[in-house]
């Protein structure tokens, strides 16, 4: 059971990387989980080819799970263009956290996953899978 | 412990009535610590509603057959048996609903709406539900009467001090408050809202989906004139709850859903409502539901409504008491002579979702989360507290297994 905290997410909890807030941002949005109201903000910039994803931060409060897997995700994406990331399967960010989560948990986990889809959609448009479509509208713009 | 000693109920004996009490979860007895989102069941409920089922179900004032004439006196007998729980003056008064939610929706659309309008305040506190806020805002919002909020004092009590100020120079309309916060466990003065409420030529709502569970209500004594609660927060099955409403008040609205039973003749011109309860119950009701309702506050009259919340108070004393030293915690909520069977706490650094789950393991079952309570969290200022709530066949040594889950979580958490 204990393998849920297993250390590499107590670390990411404990020292999230691309922790902070971007101002003037090419593209950001923030979303909470109704459940709990934790919140998570996402900010992207881009580079000078306007995809590829220069830097990227997150701020907001959480769980472990949520916090843990938005700062893995930091790392994950970028680097990579936004076409990439509008692509990105959630299997891929969940084989990176490693740990079995229930329904409930599930949800916290890819809460920053599906604010960062959110605001590559509005400002590049990349497809926006059903899933997060429904919460599309509960994502304000920051 | 002290709860033993001065205790008026029998938890362990009680204990037995309840079969999903006697599982384990994750190789540790289920220690249930969350009876103020929904209670546990005992037998005699659920016997009840099943016997129902099996030998005297159907549909009530409807048919004239030997079947319908038992479902209908089982259904009645159980209104009559909640009405005198609450000791409402008449079965008219007390209208079948969905849960508490519904009952403070249909006072805020039948009445509200209908009422409120410009210039009119509305007023609510910074310790409310959701139920008993949201439709309240939504309803000020629609007639455009002002929405106040009474606010709390540092230890988790409504600020009466400023109640002249809220109201400001509207013309006071309606007051809504819970009796026991289900985020807190604040037992709040109601009385002396009420009393306030009626100088204003207010009319008093009270939420006691929090209270009812745990306490004699008595709406004469309160003085209010709507009250709400859901018979799952009190041994009873979920999918009913109750409106009280005084006569005079319910005769003059307007129906809430229409339809079915509900009428007195309806022809293409016009249609008439039929005589209270009735007018306020459209369809079919959750029919053995309400027999389970019924059965289970003749089972929390038996345990006694005066031995339950002697005994959460002495629960709450020792689990305030022992939570105090777990390192880091925050609690929050007034002194236990003030508060029901629930404490709310923080532990620093420690998301309440991670020390829930921690807890679970231990098979100690606790919510986390904003408890439907958003204006208060901000309050606090955090998004979630942990909440622990107790109940009639809560053990001692279940709260020493939450203060050792609150150290394991430390541990794993460093």
């Amino acid at each position: 059971m204990e393998d849920l905290y297993r250390e590499v997410i107590l670390d990411h909890y404990k020292n999230p990387r691309g922790h902070g807030v971007i101002e003037d941002a090419d593209a950001a949005a923030e979303g909470m989980n109704p459940l709990c109201g934790d919140e998570v903000a996402i900010y992207v910039e881009f580079g000078e080819d306007g995809e590829t994803i220069d830097e990227v931060k997150f701020s907001g409060r959480g769980c472990a799970i949520s916090q843990a897997a938005t700062s893995m995700l930091m790392e994950m994406v970028k680097g990579r263009t936004a076409t990439e990331v509008g692509e990105l399967s959630k299997d891929e960010l969940l084989e990176e956290i490693g740990i079995p989560l229930t329904p409930i948990r599930l949800k916290c986990a890819l809460l920053g996953l599906g604010v960062l889809k959110v605001a590559l959609h509005r400002s590049k448009g990349t497809p926006l899978p059903d899933e997060w479509a429904g919460l599309d509208d509960q994502f304000k713009v920051s | 412990m002290a709860v033993g000693a001065r205790a008026t109920l029998d938890a362990r004996k009680l204990r037995a009535d309840f079969p999903i009490l006697q599982q384990e979860i994750n190789g540790k007895p289920l220690a249930y610590l969350d009876s103020a989102v929904t209670s546990q069941k005992p037998r005699q409920v659920l016997d009840a509603m099943t016997s129902f089922y099996e030998t005297s179900y159907g549909n009530v004032h409807r048919g004239v057959y030997g079947l319908a004439e038992r479902a209908t006196e089982a259904f009645e007998g159980a209104r009559d048996r909640i009405v005198r729980f609450v000791n409402a003056p008449s079965s008219r008064e007390l209208i079948f609903t969905r849960n508490a939610t519904e009952s403070l929706n249909l006072v805020a659309y039948a009445y509200g709406l209908a009422t409120f309008g410009p210039g009119d305040v509305v007023i609510v506190t910074e310790l409310e539900h959701h139920s008993n806020f949201v439709p309240w805002q939504y309803v000020a919002k629609r007639t455009g009467a002002s929405f106040r909020m009474i606010r709390l004092t540092e230890t988790g009590e409504l600020d009466l001090d400023g109640l002249d100020e809220i109201a400001g120079d509207g013309n006071i309309k309606l007051v809504a408050t819970n009796l026991v916060s289900n985020a807190l466990g604040t037992v709040n003065p109601v009385e002396k809202l009420t009393a306030w409420a009626h100088e204003q030529g207010a009319v008093m709502v009270v939420d006691a989906a929090q209270a009812a569970p745990h306490r004699a209500i008595d709406v004469q004594a309160l003085d209010c004139d709507f009250l709400a609660f859901s018979a799952h927060k009190m041994c009873g099955p979920s999918g009913v709850g109750a409106l009280w409403g005084r006569r005079e008040l319910l005769e003059a609205m307007e129906p809430f859903n229409l339809g079915g039973h509900m009428i007195r003749k309806v022809q293409f011109e016009e249609t008439t409502w039929g005589d209270l309860p009735h007018k306020f119950e459209a369809g079919t009701s959750p029919i053995a539901e309400a027999v389970g309702f019924g059965a289970a506050v003749d089972y929390l009259n038996e345990v006694g409504l005066d031995a339950i919340e002697q005994y959460e108070h002495d629960l709450v004393a020792y689990a305030l008491e022992r939570l105090v030293d777990v390192p880091g915690i925050k609690l929050y909520g007034p002194a236990p002579e003030k508060r029901a069977g629930i404490v709310s706490f923080n532990m620093e650094g420690i998301h309440p979702h991670d020390v829930a789950q921690v807890l679970d393991w231990e098979g100690v079952a606790i919510r986390a989360g904003h408890h439907c309570c958003q204006p208060l969290m901000a309050k606090l200022g955090v998004a979630a507290t942990n909440r622990a709530s107790f109940y009639l066949y809560t053990l001692p040594e279940e709260i020493d297994r939450l203060a050792d889950g609150l150290l394991r979580a430390r541990k794993v958490f460093g």
